[in-house]
């Protein structure tokens, strides 16, 4: 086998966006303290490029030698990614100000995490996606502990990355007998070497079930949850903020591309497992979040019932059902920016405001920051006509079509119940007196994009045909 | 864009810019609120005088692609059932804000716009013609009542509206199942369509029960009815009418626009369950009715038992196909469809009418207690006089729309059980008992209470909201013609859909 040069213009993202990691190190070392926005811009202005290849990707092509893939799945990936990073990014610049936290690393560090979703979301082959998943994770456990003086963090990041690299040991095994077994390390040959038939079922089996365990895990599926409410409460909002939204579009990728794309044959192996694995989630994410009373703990829990309904949806196992829950995964990261775009709007100078109690009388305070969390809160319950419904509505579509009304109803019963904890934030905001009168102080860029993001979240769900075209187009 | 459309989105437009110019000392919010609701009242009255009264289909249609993905559609239009239910809407909302012009202290242009916005939505529930748009005003509203009574409510405001809430949620998310089943099968949202398609007991069944839940929680009906005495109670005057007047009506229509023309052979198997519950609603939440001490509570238990009149004429229709043979079978179903009908126009203004009565003592006294009432007739001669005739429009008394709506029921009730007539009309006596004895200890007697004594007559402004709605009682219950008229080719297309199989 001779030497094939790689076709590099399907990956100039990822290649735009490491030369721009390099360029943003290399002038932050340059940048006193009082020009630190100029590293905000420069990372922004990374993503945006960065966006703008990933998104002039048409078709599909397979290079280096098949182990990368652009197709309209990870075009869409990456660029709501892209997206959502920069969001985050202008989210976080205050918060990180105040309290003195505003070093080059945070945006480096969460530059290195995207490059890494954006080789999982592009992986075809085991050891890529590996790779990106370890790229992600890593830069993930060190910004959890990036704020050093904070032993809250710190204990929250030994957690995350204890947990995380047993994980990523359990996946890197199945990974390890899927090799052996089929003798390829490229999704799609395993996957034919699994459809041939010939293989050992146990060890297949094992496998199998090895890698939907360190996927599992990358989601905050139950019982693979516990390190999410720690890592969230623990981590400052603005990482929180970072790890609450675009890593789980990077883990759709790896969902997709392992068990759909290289263990579709064994799909009735794994979607017992799978569909198990949601119930379970639905059900304690959306108990536990009650008995909250910090906002991030509560949306912690809110996450892995959220993470339920997507399983849920993409374990019926048909083209509908994956892609209701890219539709959901894509929509939850929106709403979830959201959110914690306001948690972090919430909380001042050397005071954290992540407890429930400190959204009281928030109406009266400002009246429109009010009216954007309501937006995201309803949308989150799933009422229509926010884009929250139409996820929902998706993944049911999805799931009475794969004859599982049964579990439908068990995911609309559950949402009711989480539709409490949700409800008890507008209370809180809206029926409550204020304990202080101030009104919320931020820039006007945050501002916009905070309102833009809630009232987006309103209009993906009155026009929300576009974004579900997208969706279908990306699934095929 | 078509009247239904400017129906829907005026108010809620309006909403927007009451809550953008929000509180200020000139009280634009009040006169901008005002001015929405009186032009959307005004634009809603061509549904009346353009209305078709020979067609049983669906006029004003309009019809758009919304999501195609899912064959979604923005399909509005309205037949002779839902006409009246929009114009009841557009009547109330702008007495509701007139009647919270002064009485709303806190934050006034919040107030004015969730109602303008839940009008807009409510129009939207009576006009949509797809599932999926029906749904989405369905329960797109839960959000501005939620907020209404939280904010603007009494003392346990946050327990009722959070139980309002969530009892309303948990009964529709089932329907909503049931219409995506009903979309992949028929492959459209179309309620037309969803009439027409085929479906086996056994799927009738299940769909049955899934928007029985859903709507007879919106009634409500017994025993999922204890949200409402709660919320009635606790939410402000406006709320409790919208609340009566309005949100409850779609439990009904709900039952006349679904259940029976898409399910009518689950309905004919579970009409004797229907009817038991509507009975039970009618005799036992009667006698719950009487022992209540509190005005609102007992104005919501009467609510309840008014309902139930509406539910047992839609459900009484199998039991007389089932007794037939006469000629009289078809005059029979119509007689109580019609009955049901006319009772929730008429008891949306008379427990409308009842309810803003409560809330011009309560404005005065800040009690909603009957002990602490007594002789209010001798301190507010007028009030007393409008107050004495809503309560006996409310028993039913001949010559109100009152009467109409439950001797219609009770008529076809008989032709399919002397006993279901027999029991329902012992509303006649359980009606007249509560509401009465309310009256007569609330409005007569001596003055017990010092308060009382210094209570003021009722205000041009009050004295205007309940005039208008005497006035139209009384124009209902004497001449109801136009009314059923206008219902009557709606109810037969419907009877031709419910008494036809469809096994």
């Amino acid at each position: 086998m001779g030497f094939v040069a790689p076709e590099l213009g399907p990956a100039l993202a990822e290649i735009v966006l490491a030369t721009g990691i390099c360029v943003v190190m290399l002038a932050d070392l340059f940048l006193s303290q009082r020009l630190r926005g100029v590293t905000l811009l420069l990372s922004l202005a990374t993503l945006t490029v960065a966006a703008w290849f990933a998104g002039a990707v048409d078709g599909t092509t397979l290079t280096f030698s098949g182990s990368y893939i652009a197709d309209p799945l990870a075009k869409i990936l990456k660029m709501f990614t892209l997206l959502i990073v920069g969001v985050v990014f202008v989210y976080s610049n205050a918060y990180l100000r105040e309290r003195n936290l505003l070093k080059g690393e945070y945006y480096l560090l969460g530059l290195f995490a995207t490059l890494g979703m954006l080789v999982m979301i592009s992986a075809h082959n085991l050891i890529t996606m590996y790779l990106g998943l370890e790229l992600m994770s890593l830069a993930l456990y060190a910004m959890v502990a990036f704020d050093r003086d904070s032993p809250v963090a710190a204990e929250s990041a030994m957690k995350y990355f204890v947990l995380g690299a047993i994980a990523s040991g359990v996946l890197l095994y199945g990974m390890s007998l899927l090799y052996g077994i089929t003798g390829s390390l490229q999704l799609d040959e395993i996957a034919a070497a699994l459809a041939a038939g010939d293989t050992q079922r146990p060890a297949v089996l094992l496998a199998t079930t090895f890698v939907l365990v360190g996927v599992a895990f990358k989601f905050g599926a139950v019982p693979f949850h516990n390190w999410v409410p720690d890592v969230y409460h623990g981590a400052p909002t603005s990482v929180t903020l970072f790890i609450g939204t675009a890593p789980k579009l990077a883990a759709f990728a790896m969902l997709t591309r392992l068990l759909h794309t290289g263990l579709g044959p064994e799909a009735l192996a794994w979607q017992p497992m799978l569909t198990t694995l949601a119930v379970l989630s639905l059900v304690l994410g959306n108990v536990v979040a009650i008995a909250q009373t910090n906002i991030k703990r509560m949306l912690a829990y809110s996450t892995i019932a959220h993470v339920g309904f997507i399983l849920l949806g993409f374990a019926a196992g048909t083209a509908e059902g994956r892609q209701a829950a890219l539709f959901y995964t894509i929509i939850y990261s929106i709403m979830a920016a959201g959110a914690f775009g306001i948690v972090i709007l919430m909380s001042r100078r050397g005071f954290e405001s992540d407890e429930l109690d400190d959204f009281r009388g928030l109406n009266q305070r400002s009246p429109w920051f009010a009216a954007m969390m309501l937006l995201v809160m309803v949308s989150m319950i799933g009422i229509p006509p926010f884009a929250g419904f139409f996820a929902k509505l998706n993944v049911l579509a999805a799931m009475v079509g794969a004859n599982q009304t049964g579990l439908a109803v068990i995911a609309v019963l559950f949402s009711v119940i989480g539709a409490f904890y949700y409800l008890r934030v507008i209370r809180l905001m809206y029926f409550d007196e204020p304990v202080e009168r101030t009104p919320l102080v931020a820039g006007m860029d945050v501002r916009l994009l905070l309102s833009v993001n809630a009232l987006g979240v309103l209009l993906l769900g009155l026009f929300a045909n576009p974004l579900l075209k997208l969706c279908a187009v990306a699934i095929g | 864009m078509g009247l239904l459309s400017t129906l829907i989105w005026l108010p809620i437009l309006g909403g927007a810019v009451v809550l953008a110019v929000g509180d200020r000392d000139s009280r634009p919010d009040r006169w901008l609120a005002l001015l929405f609701s009186l032009g959307t009242f005004a634009l809603s009255l061509a549904l009346y005088t353009d209305f078709d009264f020979a067609t049983p289909g669906m006029q004003f249609i309009e019809r758009a692609a919304w999501i195609p993905q899912f064959n979604i559609q923005y399909f509005l239009g309205v037949d002779g059932i839902s006409t009246p239910l929009i114009l009841l809407t557009t009547f109330l909302t702008p007495m509701i804000i007139v009647a919270g012009w002064t009485v709303i202290k806190k934050r006034p242009a919040q107030y004015m716009a969730a109602f303008l916005i839940l009008e807009g939505l409510m129009i939207g529930v009576f006009a949509a013609l797809d599932a999926m748009l029906f749904y989405v005003f369905w329960e797109a509203m839960l959000l501005p009542m939620f907020i209404i009574i939280g904010i603007w409510g009494g003392e346990r405001r946050i327990y009722a509206t959070l139980k309002f809430f969530l009892y309303t949620f948990l009964g529709s998310v089932l329907m909503l199942v049931a219409l995506i089943y009903m979309y992949l099968e028929s492959g459209s949202f179309s309620i037309l369509r969803f009439q027409e398609m085929p479906l086996g007991l056994n799927e009738q069944i299940w769909i049955f029960i899934a928007f029985l839940i859903a709507f007879a929680v919106k009634v409500p009906m017994w025993p999922v009815h204890t949200w409402l005495p709660d919320a009635h109670v606790e939410a402000p005057t406006g709320g409790s009418v919208i609340l009566a007047a309005v949100l409850l009506k779609m439990g009904g229509y709900g039952f006349i626009r679904f259940s029976l023309p898409i399910t009518p052979d689950a309905s004919a198997s579970l009409d004797g369950l229907m009817i038991a519950l509507s009975l039970i609603a009618i005799v036992y939440i009667g006698f719950v009715a009487l022992v209540q001490q509190d005005m609102k509570k007992l104005i919501a238990y009467s609510s309840i038992a008014h309902m139930g009149f509406v539910t047992l004429g839609f459900f009484v229709a199998w039991a007389i196909l089932r007794n037939g043979g006469s000629q009289d079978t078809a005059a029979g179903i119509t007689l109580g469809i019609t009955g049901g009908m006319v009772q929730m126009i008429s008891h949306g203004l008379i427990s409308g009418a009842l309810f803003l009565c409560v809330g011009v003592m309560y404005d005065r006294m800040h009690s909603r207690q009957i002990a602490d009432y007594g002789g209010v007739i001798n301190v507010m001669p007028k009030f007393a006089a409008l107050m004495v005739f809503f309560a006996l429009a409310n028993a039913g008394l001949p010559g109100t729309s009152g009467f109409v709506g439950e001797f219609f029921v009770i008529l076809a009730s008989y032709q399919a059980s002397f006993w279901y007539a027999f029991l329902a009309a012992t509303t006649l006596i359980l009606g007249a008992a509560y509401t009465l004895w309310m009256v007569k200890r609330v409005i007569f007697g001596d003055i017990v209470n010092d308060n009382v004594k210094t209570l003021s007559d009722m205000n041009g402004r009050e004295g205007f909201l309940l005039v208008i709605l005497a006035l139209s009682v009384l124009a209902l219950g004497v001449y109801p013609a136009p009314l059923v008229d206008m219902m009557t080719p709606a109810i037969e297309n419907l009877i031709s859909h419910i008494t036809q199989s469809k096994l």
